[in-house]
């Protein structure tokens, strides 16, 4: 069906202003690739399905809208664990700020490099998964992702890889716009955890493609902050193999506009996936999106969703979800749960859950709450002594407490802990 | 200690008159307990001290040591010295039970104008008080009453407690839902806290915890008032003839 009118004028005067990156000819032959599906689908409206309850608006103008440096005085995040940090300023890759790009049981490289030379696991991954994920639902930021995403990192774990590899995402100057798009290969049996932290840029765009093999395990955690008026889309593509894992967390401060999108296939039997989120938002600025898709077509797969959001003057949180069970992936196990703590009646959280189940065998649940504090549990703890706004503090992390549960790592979960009781504690 | 004089209360949301002019003044040091039957507003009567919402003070006073209760926060009654052990202890997931003893304790050290206990301090103090009540590190490390067992949640009341050194306690009918080795225990815990400068308020509906909690006074509750007082004798009273007579002798 040809695009309405309105929309292919606006997709190809947003596309007249930027050029393809150069490189290879697998690289340009993938880029233009995306480049097509992107003119075939447009750019998204507020009238598309999943754009329903945010207004993408400001993630496609030309021009990214500005936003301010904002500096809590909290130091940078995960700088005590032992890491490969590899650093990125307003999506420029800094090279003297980073640690080498090698480490033990790993090949790291710059995707600006990669897509000059012939990595064929490399070149096998670039914009595969993000391609197969536009189906069922289309995903057109990601496509635009692929086309013009000017560097990046590329990894690949052939072991049981100890040191996380950190990717630092600073934000320098309040116009910027960035694009970066990252790449991880786990090889049968190894293991990598991946750190993400930062706002990136004024305006950041990531995607990640994350291919595990068999037996691989796969860990993220993320932290998305702090700048008040910075805005982001990312979106995570990942495909497992029979007994992978992957566990990926993300938390989220502040900004204007989050959107992440994680969509998951679940493609060999015994696989677990996991993702989860916690956000803070307050103002009427703040919007927060959660897309997940996780599609189940194999047996036995386990998969687990975990969202909360904690909102408070004004702040919207959305929340789409959705379990697809192929016919065949029998004895899946699929659970969704999200819940938003409104601190007050301006704030909003909009749910969308959905289960799609073609197998006869399987146990899939879902459920989503939005409520305010409990005002008994807020009368117990003041009734000992503490003052109703620690009180409503403490029951805000408790409401939050089962998504950083999430995390396996206790260390990286507790130093989110203490930025979550400074983000709070800032607003008593 | 504590000073009630004709306190008449509502429901907020309803115009149900359930405190119909309370009068009980606590002298220090000293137990009291109440009884009386269900609705009579025993429950009510706490909750009013201690400062619950949902309900409207439309006569009368209530004074800890001179002092305004029914004018201060919750936080402010219980940094004035008040305690209420609840009936039903809240769960609170993801807050540890030690985070929450100490926020509490630090919390009232502050308003009194005290310096806070530091980390170890804190730690040593817990410990020896949790092991009397046969409290182990790992119910110390849970999340505040999940997954407690009755028994475990009124333990965890008393030892907040005795953590929390207030003047004057109430007990919620704190021996409902324990078996008797663990109203024991409880009874023992409150026990070891008796002192001249601290007074309790024992609500029950049984005379069995009376008989670990020996009261000074006993008082019989009913309709919102408390209709008539006496020695621990009326509480076996109640026991072997119920609130019958009483009621009858006071129409």
């Amino acid at each position: 069906m040809a695009l309405a009118k309105l929309k292919e004028d606006a997709t190809l005067a947003r596309l007249a202003g930027i050029t393809l990156p150069e490189g290879a000819t697998w690289a340009t032959a993938a880029r233009s690739d995306a480049l097509a599906r992107l003119s075939a689908m447009g750019l998204p409206t507020r009238r598309d399905e999943y754009w329903r309850y945010t207004d993408p608006a400001s993630l496609i103008v030309a021009d990214a809208p500005p936003a301010a440096l904002f500096d809590n005085g909290e130091g940078p995040l995960f700088a005590g664990v032992d890491r490969i940090a590899l650093v990125f300023v307003d999506g420029v890759f800094d090279a003297a700020a980073s640690s080498d790009l090698a480490g033990e049981g790993l090949e790291i490289h710059r995707l600006a490099d990669v897509t000059q030379r012939d990595i064929h696991w490399a070149k096998d991954l670039y914009g595969t998964l993000e391609h197969r994920g536009q189906h069922p639902v289309e995903r057109p930021l990601a496509a635009l992702n692929t086309a013009f995403a000017s560097d990046g990192i590329v990894i690949r774990a052939t072991a049981q890889v100890s040191k996380p590899v950190h990717l630092v995402y600073l934000h320098q100057s309040t116009t910027s716009d960035a694009t970066l798009h990252n790449l991880v290969r786990v090889e049968a049996g190894a293991s990598l955890t991946l750190l993400e932290t930062g706002p990136g840029a004024a305006r950041l765009s990531t995607c990640l493609e994350v291919d595990i093999a068999e037996r691989g395990q796969f860990h993220h955690i993320r932290a998305q902050g702090n700048d008040h008026e910075r805005r982001a889309v990312t979106h995570c593509f990942a495909q497992l193999a029979a007994e992978s894992v992957f566990k990926s967390f993300t938390l989220t401060f502040n900004g204007v506009l989050t959107r992440n999108e994680c969509v998951i296939d679940i493609r060999g039997d015994d696989a677990v996936a996991h993702v989860a989120g916690a956000c803070v938002g307050d103002g009427a600025d703040f919007h927060h999106d959660d897309t997940v898709f996780v599609t189940h077509d194999a047996l036995r797969g386990e998969s687990r969703q975990v969202f909360k959001k904690v909102l408070r003057n004004g702040a919207v949180g959305v929340f789409q979800g959705k379990i697809l069970v192929k016919q065949g992936a029998q004895k899946t196990d699929g659970y969704q749960i999200s819940q938003s703590l409104l601190l007050d009646d301006d704030s909003q959280f909009l749910a969308k859950p959905e289960l799609e189940i073609y197998a006869d065998d399987v146990a899939c649940s879902h459920g989503s709450t939005t409520g305010a504090i409990d005002e008994t549990a807020l009368f117990y703890l003041r009734s000992r002594g503490v003052p109703m706004e620690v009180a409503r503090n403490l029951l805000t992390l408790s409401f939050l407490a089962e998504a950083l549960a999430e995390i396996e790592d206790q260390a990286l979960a507790d130093e989110l802990q203490s930025r979550l009781e400074g983000w709070l504690a800032r607003r008593t | 200690m504590l000073e009630i004089k004709g306190l008449q209360v509502k429901l907020e949301e309803e115009d149900k008159q359930i405190l119909k002019g309370v009068d009980l003044s606590i002298a220090p040091g000293t137990v009291h307990a109440i009884m009386g039957p269900n609705g009579s507003g025993k429950s009510t009567l706490s909750y009013v001290l201690s400062g619950k919402d949902g309900y409207t003070v439309t006569g009368g006073s209530a004074m800890l040591e001179g002092a305004d209760l029914l004018e201060m926060e919750p936080e402010e009654r219980a940094a004035a010295g008040l305690f209420l052990a609840f009936q039903y202890p809240v769960e609170i997931p993801g807050v540890g039970n030690m985070t929450f003893l100490r926020t509490a304790v630090n919390a009232q050290r502050k308003a009194r104008g005290e310096e806070e206990l530091s980390a170890g301090d804190f730690l040593k103090v817990v410990r020896a008080k949790a092991k009397d009540l046969q409290i182990d590190a790992e119910m110390l490390k849970r999340p505040v009453n999940v997954g407690f067992s009755g028994g475990e949640k009124k333990r965890n009341e008393i030892l907040q407690m005795a953590m929390l050194e207030p003047k004057m306690c109430i007990l919620d009918e704190t021996d409902s839902g324990l078996d008797v080795d663990a109203m024991k225990l409880v009874a023992d815990g409150v026990n070891a806290l008796r002192s001249e400068g601290r007074s309790f308020l024992v609500i029950t509906h049984y005379q069995r915890l009376l008989d670990h909690i020996k009261p000074d006074i006993v008082h019989i509750m009913a309709d919102g008032r408390i209709i008539q007082s006496g020695g621990p004798e009326l509480a076996l009273e109640v026991e072997n003839n119920g609130y019958a007579d009483i009621l009858a002798g006071v129409a």
